[in-house]
């Protein structure tokens, strides 16, 4: 049992983050698998399935809420698609003095706009998600898919920057009541408010209004989970785990977020790195170039040139990979070759399986 | 097809395609296959990424247009430009632009951007593609290529201006849309390249954006890359002792299994790829342009150059004039 595996029986919570196209969802799917095989009861929280993954796991649409896949192992598998905006509308929900106060916000146009696309909402709520399903559905273990950009860990700055949106200057403008603040405003702010409502249009600074108007009383709450959310992301019970290609870009992009992690004061706690191209001997590329090179225009000579090919782009890789292992560790990097085949079922996610927990 | 007839079938290019397929690298590639027809080209990046730059050999992108490649040479290559475009900044340049240069100052300082895009969602995608529209209509150069975001984002993307439509009914928002929805949907302005690995999953997500892009945004699409596919090479089929023998040569020990391994690796591969090449063709009509794997997975000029000279072999073997 490699740490990895340690880590699918031990961490209650596990975020995978890492650029598009490396793996992350198949990997969170793996994780919890493992969690289950050991006994756990355990779900992945994904963001954006590729279908037919989607399908092996049972998420036909969105359904906010995990359902169970079956199998031969001693815990239970769970599987969700993260709906940001219904997850929204159950915070809102939650946190509302009365049931009216809710019905006010959530028919706001405003708030639809911002539920589904205020920059960070998605990270924010798959947070919160998380958060839902580890106290009060009571699961072993959480695997949580981050979604593919840059902005995937924006959730670590939630509390700030929920904090600075509800405080901010122009919020609490809007929020006068009365004309009277407006007047009390000086001069400069007036015409800027002035101004960015004939950009945006009046309609849409109405809307912004009521919906301030409507939230006013809830900002406590809201703060006060974002805090506790980042507590529970921050203690040793949650493990970070970067996924990566052995790319330079890719790399560069795990290495942004372990800098990222860094800051917020978060260890890496392990470096995946899916579709290693796989070594053949242990002769160094440029030699095997050279034996091809005298051998050209034989069939030997072009097994050869195929050799080098692949030895010479397997010690790129690792050349590619150095640094971050290092800016990782102690944290262990798991290397997983090529798959002779996409993953789309549960065989295959236990295929890679055989290479994470070697 | 003859290539510098193909580049100039749209001022704006527009690459997009899911994460991790090598976008930015085609991207990189097509500038200079363009460049090497003549045509000056400007490549703008939305992501801040660095990679785009590096490829040429140069620090990161900014706001501030840079040449990436200096024209010239026996060819008579065009340069070629390259800058990033952010939101906050193309804003700021709008508001400078229409007299509005005292806010332009306090919108920045306050944040108050986060909540205008808030109350307004899509805006931040109109600022960027309502700065491309202006490049374009300015002609900029010969050439624009946008490297759109990865592919889920680049249909939101894409879409923002349809969607800010119908939000926003009159104003200048609404005008910036309404003109960056006619840049988008107009043939000879604007096309948009897609570009996949010759993988299952990436060739699904390909398929699914390329019907979206054309339904619901209502862009043309121009050929399809496929990025990364292995270049066939002699001998794979030879069992390694005999080849030996037949180039009076011997191996040594666990050579023949190194040998015999890689080779069978590339030939699994290679017919995976196929497959996925077969079965894009029949589910998109469109044609395609082919990349090779680098082995050399350091991509710098050099190999840029090389990926270039692919490209323009590859148009130049597309038949007849694609709309």
């Amino acid at each position: 049992m490699n740490e990895l595996g340690q880590l699918a029986r031990d961490a209650e919570i596990i975020v995978t983050a890492g650029s598009g196209g490396v793996g992350k969802t198949t990997t969170a799917a793996v994780l919890a698998l493992e969690g289950a095989r050991a006994g756990r009861r355990a779900v992945v929280v994904t963001i954006d399935p590729a279908k037919r993954l989607a399908d092996a796991l049972g998420l036909e649409g969105l359904s906010n809420a995990p359902s169970q896949i079956e199998g031969d192992w001693p815990g239970e598998l769970w599987a969700m698609m993260l709906d940001t905006k219904s997850t929204f509308d159950d915070l809102v929900a939650t946190h509302s003095t009365d049931p009216k106060q809710a019905e006010r916000i959530l028919s706001n146009r405003f708030y639809k706009n911002i539920s589904g696309a205020l920059s960070g909402t998605q990270e924010y709520m798959a947070m919160e998600k998380l958060y839902e399903l580890h106290v009060t559905h009571n699961f072993d273990l959480v695997v949580v898919d981050t979604p593919p950009t840059r902005h995937a860990l924006d959730f670590l700055d939630a509390p700030r920057r929920l904090t600075r949106f509800l405080d901010h200057r122009l919020y609490r403008i809007l929020m006068a009541p009365t004309r009277g603040m407006m007047k009390a405003a000086n001069v400069a702010t007036r015409a800027f408010v002035r101004t960015l409502s004939k950009v945006v249009g009046t309609e849409v600074f109405d809307d912004a209004i009521t919906f301030f108007t409507a939230f006013s009383g809830m900002e406590e709450g809201f703060k006060n989970r974002a805090n506790t959310v980042f507590d529970l992301l921050a203690s040793p019970r949650t493990a970070f785990v970067l996924v990566a290609s052995p790319r330079r870009d890719t790399v560069e992009e795990a290495d942004f977020f372990a800098r990222r992690l860094a800051e917020s004061g978060i260890a890496v706690r392990a470096l995946i790195v899916n579709r290693m191209h796989p070594r053949f001997g242990d002769g160094l590329a440029e030699a095997t170039r050279e034996r091809a090179r005298t051998l050209d225009g034989t069939a030997l000579g072009g097994l050869y040139a195929n050799l080098a090919d692949f030895r010479l782009v397997a010690s790129r890789e690792e050349e590619h990979l150095a640094g971050l292992a290092d800016r990782v560790a102690p944290a262990p990097v798991i290397r997983v070759p090529f798959l002779r085949t996409d993953v789309h079922d549960l065989d295959g996610l236990s295929e890679v399986g055989e290479h994470l927990f070697l | 097809m003859d290539p510098a007839q193909f580049f100039a079938a749209s001022r704006l290019v527009i690459v997009a395609g899911k994460g991790g397929v090598g976008k930015t690298t085609v991207t990189a590639a097509l500038a200079r296959a363009a460049a090497l027809t003549g045509l000056s080209t400007l490549i703008v990046e939305v992501e801040g990424k660095s990679g785009l730059a590096l490829l040429f050999g140069r620090e990161p992108l900014t706001y501030e247009e840079i040449t990436l490649s200096p024209g010239g040479g026996p060819e008579g290559a065009a340069d070629i430009r390259g800058r990033t475009l952010t939101p906050d900044d193309a804003l700021l340049e709008y508001l400078r632009d229409h007299g509005m240069s005292r806010i332009s100052r306090r919108l920045a300082s306050s944040g108050a951007l986060d909540i205008v895009s808030t109350a307004v969602p899509g805006i931040k995608d109109i600022l960027i593609l309502g700065k491309v529209k202006q490049l374009e209509r300015a002609k900029a150069a010969d050439l624009i290529l946008l490297d759109a975001p990865a592919a889920g984002h680049a249909i939101t993307f894409l879409l923002a201006a349809r969607a800010l439509l119908d939000a926003v009914r009159v104003g200048p928002i609404n005008t910036q849309a309404r003109e960056v929805l006619d840049l988008l949907t107009n043939a000879d302005r604007c096309q948009v390249v897609l570009v996949t690995l010759p993988e299952e999953t990436p060739v699904n997500e390909l398929v699914d954006t390329a019907y979206h892009l054309e339904d619901r945004v209502g862009v043309s699409l121009g050929p399809v890359v496929v990025n990364g596919s292995y270049a066939a090479t002699d001998g794979l089929d030879a069992d390694p002792a005999e080849a030996a023998s037949v180039a009076a040569t011997t191996l040594r020990d666990g050579e023949r299994e190194s040998l015999a391994a890689a080779a069978d690796f590339r030939r699994h591969r290679m017919a995976l790829q196929h497959e996925q090449i077969e079965r894009l063709a029949t589910q998109l009509p469109l044609p395609q342009l082919h990349l090779p794997f680098l082995f050399n997975a350091d991509l710098g000029p050099p190999e840029l150059e090389a990926l270039a000279r692919e490209l323009l072999d590859a148009i130049a073997n597309l038949e007849g004039a694609h709309s």
